[in-house]
């Protein structure tokens, strides 16, 4: 089912945390919120699970105006950071507390619970109490409770923050899996942008209570709408440096770039560069000594102190033949090449 | 391996041997609590001279007329330590609960207010206590000495319970509520299992705490209808025709007895209330 947030304002007491945001999720879309800490994207995600009230603005479900329904009244499950199941109860009655709320017969339960098990694969753990299940297991059986209810909307408060490095890609794509075979409208909450392209169909940047952008994981990492979002997507980070568009490109230290025609105007600029658009094989230009080699085994990651001072750094494919201290001259890939003016908007 | 084992016992036998004499005084007296609640030794001597039950006559005779008979006095005791700790008990679930979780006008207030009332010294306000007892009508009855013992002890019960709330996750409410429940229904079914270690110490220890008070009784409640054990005991050394020691003595290991088992029973629960919270 459709989602569509318009002019949602949120004050704590006199603060505004969130000032007129507008947010419209497809249905059986699987969107990220994606943003620092403290950037409002949890209190909007308890807004529209229903457990802090709207200050302004209104919240649909479809066509149904949900904007002062209480939680209770509300199609949507929330999946918390730490899972929140009920410690007291086995597996099977977490996932049959939804229902046994409304009163459903005893079969229907037994067989609803049945089927959700089968598709997050806990079919074999309806026993256990949640302390005897990993992370992961536990993860599943929070989803299995989420679900079993068929919300409208599901909302997933930073879900794999608590998975060790091995779980977290396990469960990254059974989370994907399970909103895809099932087709409902996702929310996903999340400060790592890595989650964020991996499990959406579009991601909404947030800063200070606002969206930076919203679009898809290609568009925002290819191109970003402002300085703050290049420095947010990517890992390794982009790097940023000063320089003046002119004839060329000019950075310190006597290095300088061509400059791609794309780019209009003149003036100091902050010029982006992704790693992996920085080496040898874009020819030459950029002047500088390795300071650092860190391994990842299919390639390394390099840091490189251009002349001028500036610290850059490259990923290359491993059996490069560089070592720290090498000087080298790289070029960079000049249709890829992110220019920022001076406050931070794209050029 | 035999080094290591006696290395430790060597480097504290001087602790142990400081801890055992001044420990010894208490075991003495525990030791001559039994001993002499069934022996009757001469005036002034200190070793028994033969086994004698006749200290335990008031289980089955009254000792003094003007007074009720023991099972009269146990049952009066058993209601007063009862009902005081399941109302502390009941009081203290609710009010905790709102002081841990919900936002009120003045809770701040009532969060310092419990602090202040829990460190009080309540003996103070007994005259207070006594007029308003005699002006409601309940002077000198059981009812009136357990509201002012239950009144007395929920600041405590409600510290302890908020501290247990303190320690469930809010997550756990907010996913009951996601889940459809209404917050009574989240409230008993998912919050309340998590605090019940809890709540058996706080039953027990409240229970405990009725089942030794002496002062409100005494001074609420002084009239034949409403005697506990406490003041049972404390009539029976303050009269002046019987000042029967062995009796005293025979009675007190009655009157201890419920602690004693109720501390061995349930001597992991009560450990709970300084674990402070729930595991697993």
């Amino acid at each position: 089912m459709e989602l569509i947030l318009s002019k949602f304002t949120k004050r704590f007491g006199a603060t505004t945390v969130i000032s007129e945001m507008d947010l419209h999720v497809g249905a059986g879309e699987m969107l990220a919120l994606l943003g620092p800490s403290g950037c409002g994207k949890s209190t909007t995600l308890f807004a529209i699970c229903g457990i802090h009230r709207m200050d302004g603005g209104s919240l649909h479900f479809g066509d149904r105006d949900v904007t002062t329904l209480p939680a209770q009244r509300r199609s949507v499950k929330v999946v918390f950071q730490n899972y929140a199941l009920y410690p007291h109860m086995s597996v099977s009655d977490n996932i049959a507390f939804p229902l046994r709320v409304k009163r459903h017969d005893r079969a229907t339960i037994t067989r609803k619970v049945g089927a959700i098990a089968e598709l997050v694969h806990i079919g074999e753990l309806l026993d256990r109490k949640p302390a005897q299940l990993s992370g992961g297991q536990q993860q599943r059986v929070a989803l299995a409770r989420a679900m079993v209810r068929e919300p409208d909307v599901l909302l997933l408060d930073e879900p794999l923050a608590n998975l060790d490095a091995k779980l977290r890609l396990e469960m990254r794509t059974e989370i994907r899996r399970v909103q895809r075979e099932t087709g409902i409208t996702a929310i996903l909450v999340t400060h790592d942008q890595v989650e964020a392209m991996s499990m959406c169909d579009r991601i909404a940047l947030m800063r200070a209570g606002q969206i930076e952008q919203l679009a898809t994981p290609v568009q925002m990492y290819e191109n970003p709408a402002n300085q703050f979002v290049a420095g947010f997507m990517g890992n390794p980070p982009i790097s940023f440096l000063p320089a003046h568009l002119g004839e060329r490109i000019t950075l310190s230290g006597g290095n300088s770039l061509p400059r791609p025609d794309r780019l209009a105007g003149q003036g100091p600029i902050t010029l982006g560069l992704r790693p992996e658009h920085l080496g040898p094989q874009f020819g030459q230009g950029l002047r500088g000594t390795i300071t650092f080699v860190e391994p990842q085994g299919r390639e390394d990651l390099i840091d490189v102190r251009l002349t001028g001072g500036e610290a850059l750094r490259a990923i290359l494919p491993s059996g490069h033949g560089h070592a720290i201290g090498d000087s080298v001259d790289w070029g960079v890939r000049g249709d890829r090449l992110l220019a920022f003016s001076t406050d931070g908007e794209r050029i | 391996m035999s080094r290591t084992a006696a290395v430790p016992g060597l480097r504290i036998w001087h602790l142990v041997a400081v801890l055992s004499a001044m420990s010894a005084p208490l075991v003495i007296m525990y030791a001559f609590q039994i001993i002499d609640s069934v022996a009757s030794p001469a005036p002034g001597a200190l070793w028994p001279t033969g086994f004698d039950l006749n200290n335990w006559r008031f289980l089955w005779e009254s000792v003094d007329s003007g007074r009720p008979g023991i099972w009269q006095v146990t049952f009066n005791t058993f209601v007063f330590a009862s009902v005081t700790s399941l109302s502390v008990c009941a009081f203290s679930l609710t009010a905790a609960y709102a002081l841990s979780r919900l936002n009120f006008p003045a809770r701040r207030f009532f969060l310092a207010g419990l602090i202040v009332l829990h460190a009080f010294p309540t003996i103070t306000l007994i005259i207070a206590i006594f007029i308003i007892l005699q002006y409601l009508g309940l002077y000198d009855t059981l009812a009136g000495v357990i509201l002012v013992k239950a009144a007395l002890e929920l600041p405590f019960g409600i510290w302890i319970m908020k501290g247990f709330y303190d320690t469930v996750p809010w997550e756990i409410e907010m996913a009951g509520v996601q889940d459809g429940a209404s917050r009574f229904r989240v409230w008993w079914s998912l919050v309340l299992p998590q605090v019940q270690p809890g709540l058996a110490a706080l039953l027990i220890i409240s229970f405990l705490s009725g089942w030794s008070e002496f002062v409100l009784p005494l001074v609420l409640a002084p009239g034949a209808g409403a005697q506990v054990l406490a003041t049972y005991m404390n009539a029976v050394i303050a009269s002046e025709t019987t000042q029967d020691f062995g009796l005293f003595k025979a009675i007190g290991m009655f009157y201890t007895r419920p602690v004693i088992v109720i501390y061995l029973i349930f001597q992991k629960r009560l450990m709970n209330i300084y674990g402070g919270g729930t595991k697993g």
